[in-house]
């Protein structure tokens, strides 16, 4: 049986906790039994979501408290380890998944590979997983020794496409009087967002940095990714300068992404910029120095000033959509 | 309250990366290397200010590592930190680490343990929960503000889509993450100190519930990167969307 941590986020199944159901299936496919999904506080159409995603029970939990403090979300995992006798356990490598898959790896002697970017090979008892070393420059195989095996997926590492299947549910109210939480929230903060999709979901971003000379510029960076429908995000310097929120900062110390296609307008590509990049499916590079390093690191690259290319490339893309309705 | 600061010791953000027996070793010949990023800027510089604002009465290193690390470890002791152990092990892996810390900590009294978001060579993000796995301590993961009051801490910390300010008793781990401090670079004095200041030896201990490593890396392959750039110019906008369409399909 492998087990799934899944998560509703703003009234939706996350898009990390779907790839993670069907990776889930993969594995189940190669090792042998179902696939499990535990979720709290889901409704019908999260429920029929996940089962379409490749679960084949979901274990349904209704509990306000456990989002307070991943202790109490660990100890509900653990729980539902026992109940379904779970060997394999999915994860997203993201927030939640960073938090709470460590602390069941130390308490169950469980090996964690975190971060996985491919499916499992299992033969016989070795069981190996594949994720990104040396912030992108390099992969390395792991194997996991122990018996119960945990893996978190690192996000958009695989598209998702819902079937037809149709779980089982079950609810499910895990016992947690012994777990002493220590943590109390005083406040919750959300990022201004403008209601696009979040960077780490995102499968389309359009980025900028200090080439772009100032925040007062940033008009047809955001105009270019509307016109896309993606999210924008920026470098290093840029949110240093406060030019732009720090939610958007990306590379080695910000958030490391890999949307289907990356537009780096005015970033000169250093390689603490690519390490939070280099997993995008796609790389479009706009710079007006021939020279810039991220050309090298491009699968199309358009040498040009930004401020006449990013009209033009915008202008195009409204076309393009025009024509496709 | 005296704070653990876990740093680990890793390879320059340029360094170019190169493997080797087969593979399945880093090939450390000729890198330089450095305290990783996240454990030296957020980590250990926000345990100096909390120790300078009077709020802690010592900042301790732990490294989990061979005698290669102490040069590293003399830095962060040059930053300021007061002293530092190194438990004399190549870690095999995180959970690994993460216990050899944790049994350090507990035996010496550590109230607070900081270790950086991940590491910058195996980017992981496991060791902070893995040690608060071990010692049923709560964790702060992905903090980005660390401060102290009657006893208890403050932090703010990442949630999806926003943030979070919380209250936590101690003890308790933090991972750290940008907004928590800023880079400091160590003067000649701090230099200069850090060649006297302790650096204890300590051999690892046998955690007795687990026989072997977890997990183990069994080879490591090189990312081939991108070979060939499309170029084109500021007037083949349509050209580009085309591809985008029906070349790269992510349109
Ligand atoms: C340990 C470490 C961690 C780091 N982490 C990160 C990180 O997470 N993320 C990150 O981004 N950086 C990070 N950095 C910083 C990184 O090294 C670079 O300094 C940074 O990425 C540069 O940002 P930039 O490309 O926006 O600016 P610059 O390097 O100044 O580049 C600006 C680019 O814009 C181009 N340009 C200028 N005008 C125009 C125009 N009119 N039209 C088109 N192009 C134009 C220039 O040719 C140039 O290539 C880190 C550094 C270190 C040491």
């Amino acid at each position: 049986m492998v087990l799934v941590y899944t998560e509703i986020n703003k009234n939706r199944v996350k898009k990390s906790s779907l790839e993670c159901v069907q990776y889930a299936s993969k594995i189940a496919a190669l090792t042998g039994g179902g696939v499990t999904a535990l979720v709290n506080q889901a409704s019908a159409e999260h429920l029929e979501e996940l089962g379409k995603a490749g679960a084949t029970a979901i274990l349904n939990m209704n509990n306000e408290s456990l989002n307070a403090d991943h202790m109490l979300s660990c100890a509900a995992v653990e729980q539902a380890v026992k109940q379904c006798g779970a060997k394999v356990i999915v994860f997203a490598f993201d927030i939640a998944g960073k938090a709470i898959a460590p602390r069941l790896s130390a308490r169950l002697k469980a090996g964690l590979v975190a971060g996985a970017i491919d499916y499992p090979v299992v033969n016989g008892s070795t069981f190996e997983v594949k994720k990104n070393v040396f912030s992108g420059k390099a992969n390395a195989i792991y194997t996991i020794h122990s018996e119960v095996k945990i893996i978190s997926l690192l996000p958009n590492s695989f598209p998702v496409v819902l079937g037809e299947n149709k779980a089982t549910i079950q609810d499910f109210q895990p016992d947690l009087s012994a777990v002493k939480s220590r943590i109390t929230i005083k406040e919750t903060k959300s990022n201004a967002t403008g209601g696009m999709v979040p960077l780490p979901e995102a499968e389309l971003v359009v980025s900028a940095g200090r080439g772009m000379k100032g925040p007062e510029n940033w008009g047809m960076i955001e105009e270019l990714a509307n016109s896309l429908g993606a999210t924008t995000a920026c470098s290093r310097p840029v949110a240093d300068l406060h030019w732009r929120p720090h939610h958007e900062h990306v590379g080695q110390t910000g958030v490391a992404i890999r949307p289907n296609l990356y537009i780096a307008v005015g970033i000169s590509g250093a390689i603490q910029h690519l390490a939070g990049v280099n997993g995008s499916k796609t790389i479009v590079v706009i710079n007006n120095d021939k020279e810039a390093p991220f050309f090298k690191s491009a699968d199309y690259g358009i040498l040009g000033d930004a401020f006449t290319v990013i009209p033009k490339l915008t202008e195009a893309i409204k076309k393009f959509k025009a024509n496709q309705n | 309250m005296k704070i653990l600061v876990a740093i680990s010791n890793v390879p320059d953000t340029t360094t170019k990366i190169q493997f080797s027996d087969n593979n399945t070793k880093f090939n450390a010949a000729g890198v330089t290397f450095i305290i990783n990023p996240y454990d030296e800027w957020y980590a250990l510089v926000r345990a100096l200010e909390l120790k300078e604002a009077n709020l802690a009465e010592k900042v301790t290193l732990i490294h989990v590592g061979l005698p290669d690390g102490d040069a590293t470890i003399r830095k962060g002791l040059a930053l300021g930190a007061d002293d530092a152990v190194r438990i004399d092990a190549e870690g095999p892996d995180s959970f690994f680490v993460a216990d050899q810390i944790a049994a350090y900590a507990k035996e010496k009294g550590y109230e607070l343990i900081l270790t950086g978001k991940e590491t910058i060579n195996y980017n992981g993000s496991s060791v902070a929960g893995m040690i608060a796995g071990v010692l049923d301590y709560p964790l702060i993961s992905l903090a980005t503000k660390l401060d102290i009051a009657g006893g208890k801490l403050t932090a703010e910390h990442d949630v999806d889509g926003g943030s979070r300010v919380v209250e936590c008793e101690l003890p308790a781990v933090i991972s750290c993450a940008k907004g928590m401090a800023e880079q400091r670079i160590p003067n000649m004095r701090g230099i200069m100190a850090a060649r006297t200041k302790p650096l204890e030896v300590v051999k690892p201990i046998n955690s007795p519930e687990v026989s072997g490593p977890l997990t183990s890396v069994k080879s490591f392959d090189l990312n081939p990167g991108r070979t060939s750039c499309k170029m084109l110019g500021e007037d083949q906008m349509d050209e580009l969307v085309k591809l985008l369409h029906t070349e790269a399909k992510v349109i």
